[in-house]
């Protein structure tokens, strides 16, 4: 016999609201469990891109190539030539949308009030551009203007500690090649600001082939950093860029240069899911009371079907997609809530009353949530599938009643 | 009374698998809440004991615009001789005097930038945990020798040892030039990159020959016994020093901002999810009492026309809904409190967690707290959700007609 599935679905959907308030309560029920998982899903997703994005604009980029023993020993000594041959080839194809050669030493910067350990950086405006990893806002002055630029980025929070300001002039010391110091005065052109106070106090910026002649390297640096503009998809390119670099460069992505953000990143996507699941523990409770009840209301009448010649497997069928129907209802809205509530949110969610906090964890003043199409599916896979495995139970005991004893139930 | 009660609890057992699924999700609702704020509450007083134990201490008196400058010339005069005033005023051993500059460390082959704190040897490990953390070596013994320890990154870094020499230069609090050598005697390892790049501790007496600072310091440092001991030890120092204008007592919340405000944020999230799962338990009520209102619709009309006031009948099953939530309380506590209190002890762990907890210099094991808040909070918000639920199936039956409910099906 064939199943007859446009009769046994027409069945179920108006199954379903014979009881339309419990129907409608279960739906709403549903409905807010999906809501909550997506938006919570998009609230820790934004916490975590942004997390992502500002390390690894601190960072910079998503892979990095260095001297074998730079970052043991971050010093000018462990420099390498600026890239050329196969390496260079591989730098300008996909999917590297951008790189930056930059030297990176430590060095110790001084005004006439006072002194603090940083780290140096000479770079080459343009290409750090490309890259994303120049400070956000310029607070005062100029940016620099190539790599030749003599003159001084430095953050707001160290201009304020060392009581210099723009046009004052500052002397720079760190190591060079002989381990003698070398230490040079330079103007402060610009003063910015960073989405951290942490970064604003640790980097100053400076022309790379500035940095290079103050510490006697030539066309030397330190480290390049590469963009493919998208972090969670790093691993597939990285060995082809360590296969160009040769056996005396160190080439590392990201999740492994800082092993805090990589391992960020797997608690909370493991942590989205776990959410997802509580929330439909919660909800199936009622799910299956839902569906013991309406069995329950019906044992006559299934009786009476399974006396008129109806399968048990039509039956079973015809509970699973009643659930099934109620479910996608529950999805279908809650997903529409999740839309229209988190989009305007996207703009961004002001948090700068714990901002310090946030920053602990390596977060920026503002929350900008993320409606990832994944994240729907996870939930509405979530809901589908657990939601049909908790509806197995009634429906099999639905299907197993004997017609007899269920046609003489009153 | 007593017989409503009975008629409410035989009305509940009606539908038993319905009942049980009812209590069931507010168990479930009842344990998860337990152990999440259990383990909240634990990590947060964790989370706080291991960030001021590392260095900040509870209270630290400074200069009044150190904090927020860091200048070399804002110090405290008489540092160490403060330090033990607040000794004995407060009547704790751990108060210890600092000072801190900034200097380019050399070695026979590296230069970096370090951060250079001049600390009293005898006092220094009570007030924090990094003398603790020795890897190599020994701690600073004699406040005038000229030794230096030094976080194991910068050691690595500089590539030096135990017994290797260390020259630094700085300026002192007068602008003047300061330079100093000194023995490397040991080497700290706290497992936070940041201090282990950057920290070099030295005895303050040579400290402050070295940096011209007199008899100066920049911070006295103060570690109470426990949290809740702190806003007595403050009111006691700010009388203690009313006269000194230009010094501030400072507690950790002003000191290290950002702790508090880590935990609010993180309070924001939690709250959220769990009014999620309370709202959900809430339906799954709704719905039981709604159902089992509906379906009675005929006994209950009958019932009014025997007389039956619709207050009592709303009572009647306030009280059903009642006796269900104190089940699922109950049972919710039970079972709740049986399994954090078995994690308060065994701790537990998930992959990540060690790389986030090291930030606030904690191990790799949580450890839920219980206390009469995280175990009621929860579970009493359950409750008063399942009360509120059932309140729109009672008030359903102040709208029945006798009458016409009786002709129902």
């Amino acid at each position: 016999m064939a199943f007859p599935v446009a009769a046994i679905s027409t069945l179920a959907w108006r199954n379903l609201w014979r009881n339309h308030r419990r129907t409608l309560i279960m739906l709403l029920a549903i409905t807010v469990g999906v809501w909550a998982m997506i938006f919570m899903a998009s609230l820790m997703r934004g916490m975590t891109d942004q997390m992502v994005r500002n390390g690894l604009q601190t960072l910079p980029g998503e892979v990095q190539i260095h001297q074998r023993d730079y970052l043991r020993d971050p010093s000018v000594v462990n420099s390498m030539d600026a890239p050329g041959g196969a390496l260079l080839a591989r730098l300008q194809e996909a999917p590297v949308a951008a790189w930056a050669g930059r030297v990176r030493v430590p060095a110790v910067i001084a005004s006439e009030r006072g002194n603090r350990g940083v780290t140096l950086l000479g770079i080459d405006p343009v290409a750090e551009a490309a890259l994303g990893s120049l400070p956000d806002e310029l607070v005062a002055g100029r940016a620099l203007d190539g790599p030749g630029d003599r003159g001084l980025v430095i953050g707001a929070n160290l201009a304020r500690r060392l009581e210099t300001a723009v046009g004052k002039r500052v002397v720079i010391m760190s190591q060079d090649t002989q381990n003698n110091v070398a230490e040079r005065g330079a103007r402060v052109v610009g003063i910015y600001r960073a989405r951290l106070q942490g970064s604003e106090d640790r980097y100053v910026y400076a022309g790379r082939a500035a940095v290079q002649d103050l510490l006697g390297i030539g066309e030397r640096i330190s480290e390049i950093a590469v963009t493919g503009h998208d972090y969670r998809n790093v691993a597939p390119w990285v060995p082809r860029i360590a296969a160009a670099a040769g056996t005396g460069l160190e080439v590392l992505p990201w999740t492994e240069l800082d092993t805090f953000l990589g391992s960020m990143l797997v608690v909370q996507d493991g942590f989205a899911l776990v959410f997802m699941v509580v929330v439909f523990l919660a909800l199936s409770f009622g799910l299956v009371n839902t569906l013991v009840m309406a069995v329950f209301e019906r044992v006559r009448e299934i009786g009476l079907m399974q006396a008129l010649g109806m399968r048990p497997g039509m039956i079973l069928g015809q509970i699973m997609l009643e659930s099934l129907y109620l479910l996608l209802l529950g999805l279908a809205l809650g997903n529409l809530l999740a839309l229209v509530t988190v989009k305007p949110l996207e703009s961004g969610i002001d948090i700068s009353s714990v901002a310090q906090g946030m920053e602990m964890v390596g977060m920026g003043t503002t929350l900008y949530p993320v409606l990832h199409t994944a994240d729907m599916l996870m939930s509405t896979t979530v809901v589908i599938v657990l939601g049909l495995l908790a509806s197995l139970a009634p429906a099999w005991r639905a299907s197993r009643l004997d017609p007899v004893a269920a046609l003489n139930k009153t | 009374m007593g017989v409503s009660w009975l008629l409410a609890w035989r009305n509940l057992w009606r539908h038993r698998r319905r009942t049980w699924l009812t209590v069931g999700a507010m168990v479930f609702c009842n344990i998860l809440l337990i152990f999440l704020v259990s383990l909240q509450l634990g990590s947060y007083q964790m989370m706080i004991d291991g960030s001021l134990a590392a260095f900040t201490g509870h209270i630290q008196i400074q200069q009044r615009d150190y904090l927020d400058e860091q200048h070399m010339y804002q110090s405290v005069p008489g540092a160490v001789e403060l330090a033990a005033r607040v000794r004995t005023a407060l009547g704790v051993e751990s108060v210890a005097a600092r000072a801190e500059a900034f200097a380019l460390a050399s070695s026979a082959e590296r230069s970096f930038g370090v951060l250079l704190t001049g600390v009293q040897p005898a006092y220094e490990p009570l007030v924090s945990t990094f003398p603790g953390k020795l890897r190599e070596g020994r701690y600073l013994r004699d406040g005038n020798a000229q030794e230096i320890v030094i976080g194991a990154v910068l050691a690595q870094n500089l590539k030096v040892g135990p017994g290797d020499e260390l020259t630094f230069l700085g300026s002192g609090r007068d602008g003047s030039f300061a330079a100093g050598v000194a023995t490397v005697v040991g080497i700290l390892d706290t497992g936070l990159p940041d201090v282990d790049r950057s920290m070099a501790q030295l005895p303050l007496g040579w400290f402050r020959q070295v940096f011209a600072m007199g008899d100066e310091g920049h911070s006295v440092v103060i570690r109470v016994p426990a949290l809740d001991e702190v806003g007595g030890a403050l009111s006691e120092l700010r009388a203690m020093l009313l006269a000194r204008k230009e010094l501030a007592v400072l507690d950790w919340d002003t000191l290290m901002p950002g702790l508090r405000q880590a935990i609010t944020s993180d309070m924001a999230g939690a709250w959220f999810q769990y009014g999620v799962l309370v709202i959900l338990v809430a339906f799954s009520v709704l719905n039981t009492q709604l159902m089992s209102v509906l379906e009675r619709t005929r006994e209950f009309g009958v019932m009014m026309a025997l007389g039956m006031s619709p207050l009592r009948l709303a009572q009647l099953v306030g009280m059903e809904t009642l006796l269900l939530a104190v089940l699922g309380l109950a049972l919710g506590l039970l079972g709740g409190s049986l399994l954090t209190w078995y994690l308060s002890y065994a701790g537990f762990t998930y992959p990540g967690v060690e790389e986030m907890m090291q930030r606030f210099m904690l191990g790799g094991r949580l450890y839920p707290q219980i206390s009469a808040t995280s175990l009621l909070s929860g579970p009493l918000a359950v409750f008063a959700g399942a009360l509120l639920a059932a309140l729109y199936p009672a008030l359903r039956l102040f709208r029945l007609e006798p009458v016409a409910a009786m002709r129902t099906a």
